[in-house]
């Protein structure tokens, strides 16, 4: 896998160029030691071929600052350590802990991190794309080992010994003789800073101590609780409610504003700057009623695509030349023309929606000309860029903090939250939360790009894959080249136009790509008169994916249902550096078929948290069977039909089958990203189980019928 | 505006509103108990679940009008982080959430569902909590945590201080 993966055309959200100037300087650091109160401090610089991560697509602008993270040690002991990364519920608050308790030999309690603060963490790209395991984790070793060397360093001129004579451990810095340092006591009243790049050796991974463990949650009694404050639990003195007047569809633009009835509500206040209009209350309640009061006739868009139609548009609005990730390779006409088998079809994907529980919110205070916004989003310092270019500040002038977050799927990339909440709070001249309902965080954040997949392929006279042609419309390119080795190939992704806000999500395209790829490779073995199994294994020269399907063939009986009248699908696919393969058994009810049991088989390298994995494998599945099952938004007029938490269905516990899920820990493989990938083969495996049943559509939801 | 008496976690409250006001409104904003989150305002997702007289309701769609005099009890008067109730141990020890935004709310979701169906079978489970959505898809978890707490309470001289 790439240290520099490219930026999928489906995170349409990054893609606006943002030139945006990275001011943090290394004379902050001494300033903060000071703060801190002495102690030590180390700092890493980035990597080289790390410090444009995941910065493609950015319109060319500067390359992110090269310090990558920090860590510091009181006179207690006490480690903090600092990172620009963001907690969405992934579990990274603690696997990166397990992973400086491991490289400083100090105990798991003894660390706490700070994370997403752009006034106190390094400069992050943001959370997303699984990199925080492969990239942040490395290099939070490296300034935890070099800590450890520092430590030593001191301990070894106090006593005047060797160094190579100490040893680290437990928190400690201990002598052969029995003397021992603790931690704190070499480093208070000290002001030592370290600053590093490569790094010393990391531990090898059959050393790991913490890494490795199912550890829990670090802060888990905060959130069973009640007690962690989300974005939305956030109070600041004197803070008002704000609210944002929505437009009645897409695109639609105030014709008439009457604000007579909302600023009679006492304590009202109405902010209008161009389309922008908001108000702004004393209380919460007060800014719903304000809210309503407001009347506002809007002009709209007329000839928007439905849910019906949108298929056709994006085809009809393809724009040739964009999006790259192109493959043409050997001669698919002749392949085809010389086939014994040819199957085509054309897939529908629809948008779906993310549906964080916490929908997006943010606080906003302004105090000398600068302003700090709380916020739920993946992307502090991509949010911060937002802000400063909204208001025409500089970067330093904005601050943005995420509280641990009640998630994301990808979905919370952008800071159009913290730009209102700041423009309120501007116009109020007090801080200003708001909330957006479930209305607002359907139809105004953005949702899974919809798309098409025109799918055709063939089967030569032996059984073998002669050629394969992927044309994928507005879907994204993540998963988009086939695993499977095919002589002949074209491979093309189109951008189209979207009626609505679209971008990433868990997984991103490879979800859509993978369903499509898989239904299909389905559809030729049965054509060719194969096993399933046996003719992807045919097609595969990678042993790792080889080893997760001949997993999951195994463990889920395959190719027998474990029970008459079921049937059994199989999938596979490989994303983000992971690999993983599903099966599914469904049975036949009245109306179409209900899931009966998943099986999972799970390979993304080294596993540092295994209980931490076998949960986001757990929700990953349990997403995907929305998806799979009943997730699709519908439209009409530039307005959504069913963006509301009644209308639009979600994975509940009646929907979640048992699942067997099995992780293989390859402790001489780095560890790859895991969060997003298990998703991708849910809907393949359940598709392709009830083609046993009858027909299935090409298109998501799966659905019995043409 | 009316003035209405809410009995919260023990302690009156005297709230000026309308009697449809949203009691989920009152208690995070005004009574600053952000422990029951928002999740839809819908009454769909069940992240603002509290007890009222005992038993789990969405407070985003209780109206304070309905619940005025009636004994309101949140996640801050459920344990706390050195006494914790038997089904938040539960939750914690099967690390039944990810992003914890849910919690709150099916934590209480399961004493209420507790205090009526002691000992659930799974299908209990799914059919009670239905109205509750862990979005992170934490819901196997979620189970085997409302099964090791149904135990635990079942268990003479366990959780008893909490009944």
């Amino acid at each position: 896998m790439s240290d520099r993966p490219a930026l999928e055309p489906e995170r349409y959200e990054l893609n606006e160029p943002q030139p945006y100037r990275f001011e943090l300087e290394r004379r902050g650091f001494l300033q903060a030691l000071a703060a801190m109160g002495g102690g030590l401090l180390v700092v890493a610089t980035l990597p080289d071929p790390l410090a444009q991560e995941s910065g493609q697509g950015r319109g060319g602008g500067a390359v992110p600052g090269d310090l990558a993270s920090w860590l510091h040690i009181d006179g207690t002991g006490h480690v903090t350590v600092y990172t620009g990364k963001v907690e969405i519920g992934q579990n990274i608050r603690t696997s990166l802990t397990q992973t400086v308790a491991d490289e400083l030999r100090t105990p798991l309690a003894s660390i706490s991190l700070v994370m997403a603060d752009t006034a106190l963490t390094p400069f992050d790209q943001g959370t997303f794309g699984s990199r925080t395991t492969p990239t942040m984790a490395p290099q939070l070793a490296k300034v935890a080992a070099a800590a450890r060397q520092i430590l030593i360093d001191q301990a070894a001129a106090r006593w005047q010994t060797d160094r190579s004579t100490l040893d680290a451990k437990n928190g400690r810095i201990a002598a052969r003789d029995g003397r021992s340092f603790s931690y704190g006591e070499i480093a208070n009243g000290q002001a030592l800073t370290g600053l590093i790049d490569a790094g010393p050796a990391q531990m090898a991974r059959d050393q790991w101590v913490e890494r490795g463990k199912p550890v829990h949650k670090v802060d888990g009694r905060a959130f069973v609780t009640g007690a962690h404050a989300y974005t939305p639990d956030i109070v600041r003195p004197n803070m008002l409610f704000g609210r944002v007047i929505r437009p009645v569809a897409v695109a639609a633009t105030p014709r008439t504003v009457d604000d007579t009835k909302a600023k009679a509500i006492a304590g009202v206040t109405v902010v209008r700057d161009g389309n922008f209009i908001g108000v702004v209350a004393p209380h919460e309640r007060a800014a719903k009623a304000a809210a309503a009061a407001m009347i506002v006739e809007w002009d709209r868009v007329a000839g928007q695509p439905s849910s019906d139609t949108i298929y056709d548009h994006l085809k009809k609005t393809m724009r040739t030349g964009e999006g790259g990730n192109g493959r043409v390779t050997g001669d698919v006409a002749r392949a085809r023309a010389g086939a014994a088998h040819v199957v085509e079809a054309s897939y529908h994907i629809p948008y779906i929606a993310h549906v964080p529980l916490e929908p997006r919110s943010a606080v906003a205070e302004w105090a000398d000309g600068k302003v700090t916004v709380w916020c739920g989003t993946q992307r502090p310092f991509g949010v911060r860029s937002e802000v400063a270019q909204a208001f025409h500040l500089s970067e330093d002038q904005v601050r943005v903090i995420v509280p641990d977050m009640g998630s994301a799927y990808g979905g919370k990339h952008t800071g159009e939250h913290a730009i209102e909440a700041a423009r309120l709070a501007k116009a109020a001249g007090r801080a200003v939360k708001i909330v957006y309902t479930r209305a607002e965080e359907f139809m105004w954040g953005y949702l899974r790009p919809v798309g098409v997949i025109d799918v055709r392929a063939s089967v030569d006279a032996q059984g073998r894959l002669s050629s394969w042609e992927f044309h994928n419309y507005n879907s994204g390119t993540a998963g988009l080249q086939t695993p499977y080795v095919v002589p002949n190939q074209h491979v093309q992704f189109y951008a189209t136009d979207s009626p609505f806000r679209q971008g990433s999500y868990r997984g991103l395209a490879a979800t859509a790509n993978n369903y499509v790829r898989e239904m299909h490779m389905d559809a030729l073995a049965r054509a060719a008169g194969v096993d399933a199994v046996a003719f992807r294994l045919a097609h595969i020269d990678d042993d790792r994916l080889r080893a997760v399907l001949t997993k999951a063939a195994e463990k889920s009986g395959w190719p027998k249902p474990s029970a008459p009248g079921r049937a059994l699908g199989i999938a596979c696919g490989v994303e983000k550096g992971s690999y993983i393969a599903t099966a599914a058994e469904l049975s036949k009810i009245p109306d179409g078929f209900r899931v009966e049991r998943l099986t999972v088989v799970y390979e993304c390298g080294a596993i540092v948290n295994p209980d931490g994995l076998r949960n986001q494998t757990e929700g990953a599945i349990a997403q995907g069977l929305g998806g799979a099952l009943f997730e699709a938004i519908e439209f009409a007029d530039g307005q959504l039909s069913n963006g509301t938490m009644a209308e639009y269905r979600v994975p509940r516990f009646k929907d979640v089958p048992p699942i067997e899920i099995v992780l293989l820990d390859r402790r001489d493989l780095p560890s790859a990203g895991a969060g997003e990938t298990p998703i991708i083969c849910v809907a393949p495996a359940i598709g392709s189980a009830a083609r046993t049943f009858g027909t299935v559509a090409p298109k998501l939801p799966v659905t019995l019928g043409s | 505006m009316a003035r209405f008496v809410l009995r919260v976690n023990g302690r009156t409250h005297e709230v000026e509103g309308e009697a449809n006001d949203s009691l989920l409104s009152v208690l995070r904003y005004e009574l600053n108990l952000t422990g029951s989150k928002f999740g839809c305002g819908e009454g769909h997702c069940g992240a603002c679940t509290v007890l009222i007289d005992d038993q789990a309701t969405r407070s985003c769609v209780a109206r304070i009008g309905a619940v005025a005099g009636k004994a309101i009890t949140t996640i801050e008067a459920i344990g706390t982080a050195d006494k914790l109730h038997p089904v938040q141990q539960a939750f914690l020890d099967a690390e039944a959430f990810q992003c914890g935004y849910c919690t709150p709310g099916m934590v209480i979701a399961t004493i209420g569902l507790l205090r009526t169906t002691p000992n659930p079978s799974e299908a209990d489970i799914a059919r009670l909590m239905d109205r509750n959505v862990c979005r992170c898809g934490a819901y196997p978890r979620i189970v085997q945590a409302i099964k090791s707490a149904a135990a635990q309470m079942s268990t003479p001289g366990r959780g008893s201080d909490h009944e």
